[in-house]
């Protein structure tokens, strides 16, 4: 099989004008003859749900928590970019999409990454008028400000709960329309198969997660806002049941996986406590528009930060990077915050962690300005730190947060199953190798509101709407069964190691070798672990409890299931990319002054891995990046 | 730290309930409070009983999910989410008592598990500004002062958790619906729908079951996110406006 883009031809800034032009459309009265399956309520489903519903679709949305408002999307602290140039500061939808392209370390399409930047701006519109507060200048206009990766002002922000009211504007206009008849809500329902047949999507298997019940949903098309995989990891920053269940089922029904090596670790998290940790809490990339980041010059060096004199510190970034100086992109500043920390240099109990410091932004701006602005940050770190951030900087240390890999998507972000479409995180196609901060909320509305309300018209209008299989088909009668047949193999084997320690046990592997750096011995030794872990899991995990009743064990085994094998297909992805790119670095790749060197003759593609079978090995697709725009350089932030 | 924990437990919305003891050992106060539910819960499946079910997602006290009624206080001592609140809150040797959100409204599901859907559908009933994708004028069309903006934003970070009801003896959800109502009538968008929006939310709020609001003020003395009792008054004076002037003016 022939991996095809779409990409429409024409000069990029027009492409997606011409492209919405020459894509077909249903007419509004057989809208209605459609129905269409949602799964997840984040910033993409929530979006797409809503809008698709207004224009006339039927829609079943699911989501696994017990109302669509509480998906991750919510947890988003910084902001999100637009191409406004409000701030009369350069800024330009060339401009945005330039240095989402330069931060993604040129592994992303030209032609999604210019429409993303182009449809930026509709978004803020939208969601002004939808009532989401964003924050705002004495005159009352919008306020901006600077996120990792950019030399411009283009951020729009609520507090730092930006995720949150973003989501809670697209979860009411989602909400009006589930009053209006539009759109089936099911909360509490995990997706846990696919249906196929004919080669196309036809609908899907989930589980009630309070009854058990084992239900069938059918429709024209079924649409993936999962989310992220991060949660392969065991501690991330995401929420406890973000997992990748829907994604690989999906991968293992034919949906080819856009490399799924491409993670990003966020370098400002509060660092681990212990054992006993069951998450990781982010603090805001725009911290760092204020924060200093910095370790003592000395290896071992264990007073207080306030006893250390200014000339005993060393501030890593400002001095490496002095154009970008703190708000380098994510992977570099991760990366050099682990080079400090290996070097013996880190802060803390634990010595893995290195100082956010706002002392000479609390001495130039004043308490209250920066109360203002990152209030409920200092908040939530006094409250899991037992420190006040006022008083003593902060202690950080970097976290996997994000996946830029996920569901190869076509330019209508269909997937390799005509009728399966991914959006949002869970699609691979607008970050390359790095997402930019404030991109993730802007990718998620942007396919959610603007871009699948388009793409998706033309597939339905393209089959029909007699081109549906009902519920009672054989196709569904075997995936139902196949999801009860691992239900009941689970249930079965009453071993004597918890899920939880079984996901501990693989994050550690995931990190220890597929994290923030990698290299080729340690990613084959990694392979092997996960899979005897795979097999020991089979045969020894206990889950206990029945299908038939609210059965907490038995959601994360079926989760930990899939990331085993999600696992080894990272760690084959890393293994096979001899180059360093982006989030992806591989110790063998590295300039002299130990940057990314990424190695455009060979890996300018996407990886987009096939699933060949249970025990087969996957099987490699190239799609070759073309870059007719942008010229490919050493990505530098010095 | 150790602690004896009694765990309200109920295996379904049909069986009756009962607190059941538990004790856990070498908790560290570095944990959170659900974290020390997944060290009890751990030890439970090994010794091959059911684990204590409890709602919880994002545990950085965003997402509103997490609930538990500790010690006679939604979330907990603090105004705080139970996934926020750490041991180091508790004393060493400390009877904790723990129990589902209690209010009619919102049955219990199992354990500490409680359905709050009565809150999706009071959105669903007005909680929004009727505004189709694609038809938003541009964003800086309609200036906002920067303390509106304030006030609607302090309004709009409710997280729907459910605290408001858990601590009222009326099991009142006048906080949330104020917060929503407040949030949009703030704003200059939320201005068409101003009359139409409260009058709906209230109604839903009656049929849900929801106990009158008699002013207390224990609902926001809990709320995790400090939802001002002002949003009460502002709720009243809108839903009385709505009640007394015409549709028009």
């Amino acid at each position: 099989m022939k991996l095809d883009s779409k990409v429409p031809e024409g000069p990029l800034a027009e492409k997606w004008t011409r492209h919405k032009f020459n894509l077909k459309l249903v007419n509004p009265a057989n809208k209605r003859k459609y129905e269409v399956i949602v799964v997840g309520t984040g910033l993409a489903g929530a979006s797409a749900a809503a809008t698709l519903a207004e224009l006339g679709y039927n829609v079943k949305a699911f989501c696994f928590q017990d109302s669509p408002r509480r998906a991750h999307s919510i947890a988003a602290q910084g902001g999100i970019n637009a191409a406004k140039n409000y701030q009369n500061d350069g800024d330009s939808v060339y401009r945005l999409f330039y240095d989402t392209i330069k931060g993604g370390d040129y592994r992303a399409r030209e032609a999604n990454v210019y429409r993303l930047a182009e449809v930026s701006v509709n978004i803020i519109d939208q969601c002004v008028a939808q009532g989401v507060p964003f924050a705002r200048e004495y005159g009352g206009l919008l306020a901006n400000r600077s996120f990792g990766g950019a030399q411009v002002s283009r951020t729009f922000y609520a507090r730092g709960q930006t995720g949150q009211q973003l989501l809670l504007g697209a979860y009411s206009a989602m909400s009006r329309q589930i009053a209006a008849g539009k759109i089936k809500m099911y909360p509490r329902t995990e997706m846990l198969e696919l249906v196929v047949h004919d080669g196309k999507a036809r609908g899907i298997i989930t589980r009630n997660l309070i009854t058990g019940k084992i239900e069938r949903h059918s429709a024209h098309a079924v649409l993936l806002c999962t989310g992220g995989y991060g949660n392969v990891y065991y501690l991330s920053t995401n929420a406890m049941g973000s997992n990748a269940t829907a994604i690989w089922r999906a991968h293992k029904k034919g949906a080819f996986f856009g490399n799924p090596c491409f993670t990003q670790i966020h370098p400002t998290c509060i660092p681990v406590s212990g054992d006993h940790q069951s998450k990781l809490t982010l603090m805001s990339e725009s911290l760092r528009n204020d924060g200093r980041v910095w370790v003592p010059k000395k290896v071992g060096d264990t007073r207080p930060p306030h006893e250390i004199p200014e000339e005993e510190r060393d501030y890593f970034l400002e001095r490496k990077y002095p154009s970008f100086g703190n708000l380098v992109p994510r992977d570099v500043a991760s990366r050099n915050v682990k080079y400090v920390c290996d070097e013996g240099r880190g802060v803390g109990a634990s010595k893995m962690a290195v100082y956010l410091d706002f002392a000479d932004a609390i001495k130039r701006d004043g308490i209250d300005v920066i109360r203002a602005k990152y209030g409920n940050l200092f908040d939530i770190y006094e409250k899991i730190t037992g420190e006040d951030p006022y008083k003593t900087p902060m202690r950080i240390y970097p976290a996997v947060h994000y996946t830029m890999g996920g569901l190869w998507v076509d330019y209508n972000l269909m997937t390799t199953i005509p009728g399966l479409f991914a959006l949002g995180e869970a699609n691979f196609s607008d970050h390359g190798a790095n997402r930019l901060g404030a991109s993730a909320l802007m990718q998620g509305l942007a396919d959610g509101y603007f871009i699948i309300p388009y793409t998706l018209g033309d597939y339905l209008a393209t089959i029909g709407w007699n081109d549906r299989i009902s519920t009672d088909h054989p196709a569904f009668a075997e995936a139902e069964q196949e999801v009860k047949d691992r239900i009941g193999t689970l249930l079965g084997i009453n071993g004597k190691k918890t899920v939880d320690q079984f996901h501990k046990e693989l994050g550690k592997i995931m990190w220890d070798y597929c994290g923030m750096s990698r290299n080729a011995e340690g990613l084959k030794g990694a392979k092997e672990k996960i899979r005897q872990l795979r097999e020991e899991y089979w045969q020894n995990v206990r889950v206990g409890g029945t299908n038939e009743e609210l059965n907490i064990t038995l959601e994360k085994a079926l989760r930990v299931a899939d990331f085993l094998e999600l696992g080894e297909l990272m760690v084959d992805d890393a293994l096979h990319r001899e180059e360093s790119c982006g989030g992806h670095f591989r110790e063998e790749y590295q300039t002299p002054d130990g940057e990314a060197l990424r190695n455009d003759e060979k890996f300018a593609y996407v990886a987009a891995w096939e699933y060949k079978g249970p025990n087969q090995p996957h099987q490699l697709h190239k799609e070759e990046l073309i870059f007719e725009n942008v010229k490919l350089t050493q990505r530098s932030y010095k | 730290m150790n602690f004896t924990l009694k765990v309200w437990r109920q295996k379904n919305a049909q069986s009756k309930g009962e607190f059941k003891t538990y004790h856990v050992k070498d908790i560290s106060p570095d944990m959170s409070f659900l974290e020390m539910f997944d060290v009890l819960n751990e030890e439970l499946l090994l010794k091959g009983e059911d684990p204590i079910a409890f709602d919880h997602d994002c545990r950085e006290g965003i997402c509103g999910m997490c609930s538990m009624y500790i010690n006679g206080h939604p979330h907990g001592p603090g105004q705080t989410t139970t996934c926020q609140l750490h041991m180091r809150m508790f004393k060493d040797g400390e009877t904790i008592v723990v129990e589902p959100w209690r209010a009619k409204p919102f049955p219990v599901i199992k354990d500490l598990v409680v359905d709050r859907s009565a809150f999706d559908r009071i959105i669903q009933a007005g909680g929004y500004i009727s505004v189709n994708t694609g038809s938003a004028p541009d964003a800086n069309e309609i200036p906002i002062p920067k303390e509106v903006a304030e006030a609607a934003f302090n309004a709009a970070t409710c997280i729907g958790c459910g605290a408001c009801v858990a601590a009222c003896k009326n099991a009142s959800a006048m906080l949330f619906v104020a917060a929503k109502v407040a949030h949009l009538a703030l704003l200059p968008q939320g201005q068409p729908e101003r009359k139409r929006r409260v009058e709906r939310m209230v109604a839903q709020m009656d049929a849900e079951g929801f106990g009158a609001c008699t002013n207390t003020g224990a609902c926001a003395a809990e709320c995790p996110k400090e939802i001002s009792l002002a949003n009460i008054a502002l709720l009243n004076r809108e839903y009385l406006a709505a009640k007394l002037t015409s549709e028009y003016v």
